[in-house]
Order: structure tokens, then C-alpha cells, then sequence
């Protein structure tokens, strides 16, 4: 017996909406169309339910800088393939079509600038090189961001933006976990302060590392934080994960990030932490 | 127990079982062949020998994940005297994964911490197949203060398939356990010496694993991710771990090469799992002469050079 049957021939179901190139942007979350003109000016977060969305590391420096405050560093440093290695497709190649796609040499971008006037070192990952993975570059560029930061005494931002580390790369890639929160300590020796924003999403030998070290941790509304993928959990217990798991709301509710701050107010709030914590000058040692 | 043989091992094995058969016979039958025994004998170290020479870096892995290989209380019940284990991190629980404690190694006090494999079904489920929770890595950090403060350099033993990827362990943090671990173990003020025993699975292993020497037994393996996760990536296919083994370079001698490792310990000809006793024995001349060597150092000294170990580990290029 069949319950329901449609009685017009012909009828095509059309979900999926087309949406034209340019002028127009579609929220992945609630599926509004959104004006792009009215998205940027709303720092790409969508005006109905607020889903944040991925952006470029230059869209995040014009966020959280002042205008024409930030100078790179390192920006020539680039990915060689020191293993040699090729899975379905060559590493070399990877690299490559990542640099042409993004128009970066790696998947984060560092340097010095200035948030309402108070000097900071930052560092900003590109969840579009290759998924914000962490080899040998961006281990060495935050490495010389917080060496930087260290000299200049100066406080240090680092927005994560990553799937973990770079499986290409091998054990080099899952020792820039070590090299950075080595540096960070030394920082934190030094009485440096570390601001951690975390966006979607944040997770693998990211979150295992710097991520998590921050003397204040800020993260995006609904971004993924966690250490192992879901897909990776739900395959190891054989169950279904409960809602919102290891979304920032989750991570605040247990107590691994200190505030969740929409991007709108991200600037202002980090302008006032700055000044709460960190003095010119300062970065001394308190004994 | 029964014997695990991985096909690479068969010949070896048949032929030991050979002499045996023969020995017996000699015995039962009183007859005089122990110069065919030990021609026997000889032919079967050569090929030991020769067989273990040759592993390919998927072989090496499987030996390094070998059922009846020495865990880390094997290890520490024949090289550490008067050994009391330290349990808890003082703040949610007491976690199998990851065991902790204090003992003498020869006439110096030490430190210990490490993975913990389980033998049997019951203990491998206890022990949680040495994936530890973040208990685990608070327990390790607890016991590294404990060092710090009473000025006792900490010995850290790596053999973990990786942290545990469950609810509970996100809950409570495993990346801030694994992160925390880094940190502090970067600047701890007492000498750290890695030894690599097994298996050196991504952030799990290196969640204890920092410190100013790493040293690796022979058949074991060090990397992001194990060479099954990354075929599984890969090609969606875990059996070809073989060649996910060779794009990584997971094996002791490929980090060593890499220079991430700074010294490869010989096991017994045949593994580590052949002879608990004499890989013990060697394992604790090499620990005893690296201890010795860090011990020289000024705790200033120390630190400047452990940190410039990590900050140069890499490779890039400058266009």
C-alpha cells in the first residue's frame, strides 16, 4: 500500500538553491542567503543565526588590527618535502596547489601590528593551506613570532585555525608541537602574555599544543575544539556523540576556554584584556 | 603462553623448533649429535641475524607492536630497585594507562613514568591498551613536579598506539593534558631522558615524551600518526600500513636520520621480546650513561639546550 503518492508528473524538487557567484553568499548553517556586501561588513558572520564563518587570515588581521598596523615577517620561509613523500598524490605537489589556491606560502600568516594602538605580535592561521596543518614552517613561524614577541616585549595573539598536524611531514611536523610549546614557555618565563583565539575548527596537535596554552583563551562562537576528530570518536566507541560535543560552548562549560567572543566584539575585548594584564615595557621577570 | 610469530619469524622458529626436537632426541635416545645441534645452532643466529637485518619499515612496526614485547614495568621491575609506584593525579582519577614512580637505578634515584600495555585480555582492557586519558598525563605531570622538587632526574618510557580518542577524555581535556605536558616539561628543572620501548604514537606518545635525549630500542616507531591511520587516510585501506611506514619514515633509524632521536639502543639479535632479561640489562647501561652525561650540566645549562634541541627541529626553505 503506498500512503502518499504524488498526483502531478514532472515535479522536480529543488533543495539546493542556486546561488550567483559574487553578489550573494549562502550560510552553510541555516541556509539563509545572505547579501555579501552586508556579510563583510558583519565580519562573515550571518546576521540570522550567527554561524561564523571560515575566513582568510587577511580577513582576520583587518578584524583584529588597525588599518595598515600590520607588517609581516617571515613570510619567504616555504615548505620543502624533506620526507620525500607521496601518498595518493606528491607532498611537493600539495604545496604547490596550495600556494597558487591561497596565495600564501604556508597556513599561517605572523607579524607585528597594533589593536587600538597597543603593540602586539600575532600570528593567524589559513585554514586553506591544506586544512591549517602544522608542519615544519608554521612551527618555525610561530617559533620566530614568539621569539619576536619575546624581544620586542611585546604581547602575542595566535588564532588557530587547523585540522592538527601535517601528516606529511611525519615526526618533523609532530615536533613543532614540542618546538612551539617550548618557546611559549619560555615567553611565559619571561612573563610574556598569550592571547589564544580558537575558530572553527580547532583540533589535532594544534589544540594539543600552543591552542591550549594561552594565559587567556578566547574562542569563536560554535567552533570546534577538541583533540581527536568526531569521526575518530564515534568509530572508536560506536556511538553517536551527544549534541554540541567539543563545540566552544562545550569547552566553556568544562573549562578549557576562558570566554567565547563573536567576532563583532573581538577587537574592543581584546584591546581590554591587554590593557587589564600588560604594561609598555613590561615582560620582565616578577622576581 | 603461547608463542606470537609473525611470518617474517617463521623460518627462525622452525628451525629452533628443530633443535629442540633433535635435543630431546639426544636426551630420550642417548645418542651423541650435539655437533650437528650446534651447527644448527649456528645457522640459526645467522639467520636472525640476517632476517633482522632486513626488516622493512612495515616489518618494524609490527615487531614494535609485538604482543610479547617488554613493557614498561618489565623494564623497570629488572633495572629500577626499591621501585614504589605513584598513583593519581590528585584531581579526578588514577589512570592504568600511564604508570609513575620512584626508585633506584644502580645507586641513583630516579624518577620514572611511562605507557603501560596490558599482557592478557583482562589486563589489555584495564590498562586500556596503554591509551591513556588525561588523568594519565596529570598523574605523569604530578610525578615530573615531584622530581623537580626533590631534584631527581625523570626517566620517561614511550609505548602508546595513541590517547585515547573517547567522550570522557575531550570532556576533561586531553588536549590541555597533552599541551600542559609539553609546556612544562620543556622548562622542568631536572634532567629528562626518552626512552622509546615500542610504539611512538603522535601527541600520545609525545604528551611524556619531551626532554633532553631520546633514545629508541631498535624495533620501534616514532611518528604524527601510526602507519595504519595514515593508510587509512590515505587510501582508505589500513592494510597498506606497509607503505604508509615508508612515506613517513617512521622507524628508529629513519629518526635518527631525521635527527630527532639522538641514539639507537641494539636490542637482542631476534627483538626485544626474545630476551626481557638481556634488553633490560642493556637498556640500563645506556639510561645509566645518558643520565650520567645530563647530570653534568648546570640546570641553566640544561634548559638553553634542551630548548634549542626543539627549536631546530624542522626543515624549510627561505625563497
Amino acid at each position: 500500500m503506498v500512503w502518499f503518492r504524488r498526483k502531478e508528473k514532472g515535479v522536480l524538487t529543488t533543495e539546493k538553491k542556486q546561488i550567483p557567484d559574487g553578489l550573494w553568499q549562502q550560510c552553510e548553517q541555516c541556509r539563509e542567503i545572505l547579501y555579501r556586501k552586508e556579510l563583510e561588513k558583519n565580519l562573515y558572520v550571518c546576521s540570522k543565526c550567527g554561524n561564523h564563518f571560515k575566513i582568510r587570515s587577511w580577513q582576520y588581521i583587518a578584524i583584529i588590527l588597525d588599518e595598515n598596523s600590520f607588517e609581516e615577517q617571515d613570510s619567504n620561509l616555504q615548505s620543502v618535502d624533506p620526507l620525500k613523500f607521496k601518498g595518493v598524490k606528491k607532498y611537493s605537489d600539495q604545496i604547490k596547489s596550495a600556494v597558487k589556491k591561497t596565495g600564501l606560502n604556508e597556513a599561517v600568516v605572523t607579524g607585528s601590528g597594533k589593536i587600538e594602538r597597543l603593540p602586539v605580535v600575532v600570528a593567524i592561521m589559513d585554514f586553506a593551506f591544506i586544512g591549517g596543518s602544522m608542519g615544519s614552517v608554521v612551527g618555525e613561524k610561530i617559533a620566530r613570532a614568539i621569539e619576536t614577541a619575546i624581544e620586542k616585549k611585546n604581547p602575542l595573539i595566535i588564532v588557530s585555525a587547523s585540522g592538527g598536524a601535517r601528516m606529511m611531514e611525519g615526526a618533523y611536523s609532530l615536533m613543532q608541537m614540542a618546538k612551539t610549546s617550548a618557546l611559549l614557555a619560555k615567553f611565559s618565563d619571561r612573563c610574556g602574555l598569550y592571547i589564544s583565539i580558537l575558530t572553527n575548527p580547532t583540533t589535532g596537535g594544534v589544540t594539543a599544543s600552543f591552542s591550549m596554552l594561552g594565559d587567556v583563551i578566547i574562542a569563536e562562537p560554535g567552533a570546534l575544539i577538541g583533540f581527536a576528530g568526531p569521526r575518530v570518536i564515534k568509530q572508536t566507541i560506536g556511538e553517536d556523540l551527544p549534541e554540541g560535543f567539543q563545540r566552544s560552548e562545550f569547552q566553556l562549560k568544562h573549562g578549557f576556554v576562558d570566554s567565547i567572543i563573536p567576532r563583532t566584539e573581538l577587537k574592543t575585548k581584546l584591546a581590554q584584556i591587554i590593557r587589564l594584564l600588560w604594561s609598555e615595557g613590561d615582560n620582565g621577570s616578577r622576581e | 603462553m603461547n608463542q606470537f610469530v609473525f611470518d617474517f619469524e617463521k623460518p627462525i622458529v622452525e628451525l629452533e623448533k628443530k633443535i629442540e626436537e633433535m635435543r630431546e632426541y639426544a636426551f630420550v635416545e642417548n645418542v651423541e649429535i650435539s655437533e650437528e645441534i650446534a651447527r644448527l645452532e649456528a645457522k640459526a643466529q645467522k639467520l636472525r641475524q640476517e632476517i633482522y637485518a632486513k626488516l622493512s619499515r612495515g616489518q618494524l612496526y609490527q615487531l614494535a607492536k609485538h604482543p610479547q614485547r617488554p613493557y614498561t614495568l618489565d623494564i623497570v621491575e629488572r633495572i629500577i630497585d626499591d621501585f614504589i609506584e605513584l598513583h593519581g593525579d590528585r584531581r579526578f582519577a588514577d589512570d592504568p594507562a600511564i604508570v609513575a614512580g620512584i626508585g633506584m637505578l644502580g645507586e641513583k634515584k630516579v624518577a620514572i613514568i611511562g605507557h603501560q600495555k596490558g599482557r592478557s585480555t583482562k589486563e589489555k582492557l584495564f590498562r586500556n591498551f596503554a591509551m591513556p586519558n588525561p588523568e594519565g598525563y596529570r598523574k605523569a605531570l604530578r610525578i615530573m613536579k615531584l622530581a623537580e622538587k626533590f631534584d631527581l632526574p625523570v626517566l620517561s618510557f614511550l609505548d602508546t598506539p595513541g590517547a585515547y580518542p573517547g567522550i570522557g577524555a575531550e570532556e576533561r581535556g586531553q588536549a590541555e593534558a597533552v599541551a600542559r605536558n609539553l609546556f612544562e616539561m620543556s622548562h622542568l628543572r631536572v634532567p629528562i631522558l626518552i626512552v622509546v620501548i615500542g610504539e611512538g604514537a603522535s601527541g600520545g606518545a609525545l604528551g611524556i615524551g619531551v626532554g633532553d635525549r631520546i633514545i629508541m630500542l631498535e624495533n620501534t616507531w616514532y611518528s604524527v600518526i601510526s602507519p595504519e591511520g595514515c593508510a587509512a587516510i590515505l587510501w582508505r585501506d589500513s592494510s597498506k600500513f606497509n607503505e604508509a611506514a615508508d612515506a613517513m619514515k617512521v622507524t628508529a633509524r629513519d629518526l635518527l636520520e631525521m635527527g630527532i632521536a639522538d641514539e639507537i639502543i641494539k636490542e637482542p639479535v631476534g627483538g626485544a621480546h626474545r630476551n626481557y632479561d638481556e634488553t633490560a640489562q642493556i637498556l640500563k647501561e645506556n639510561i645509566t650513561r645518558h643520565l650520567n652525561e645530563l647530570r653534568q650540566f648546570s640546570k641553566d645549562e640544561l634548559l638553553d639546550k634542551r630548548i634549542e634541541k626543539y627549536r631546530k627541529m624542522g626543515h624549510w626553505g627561505e625563497g
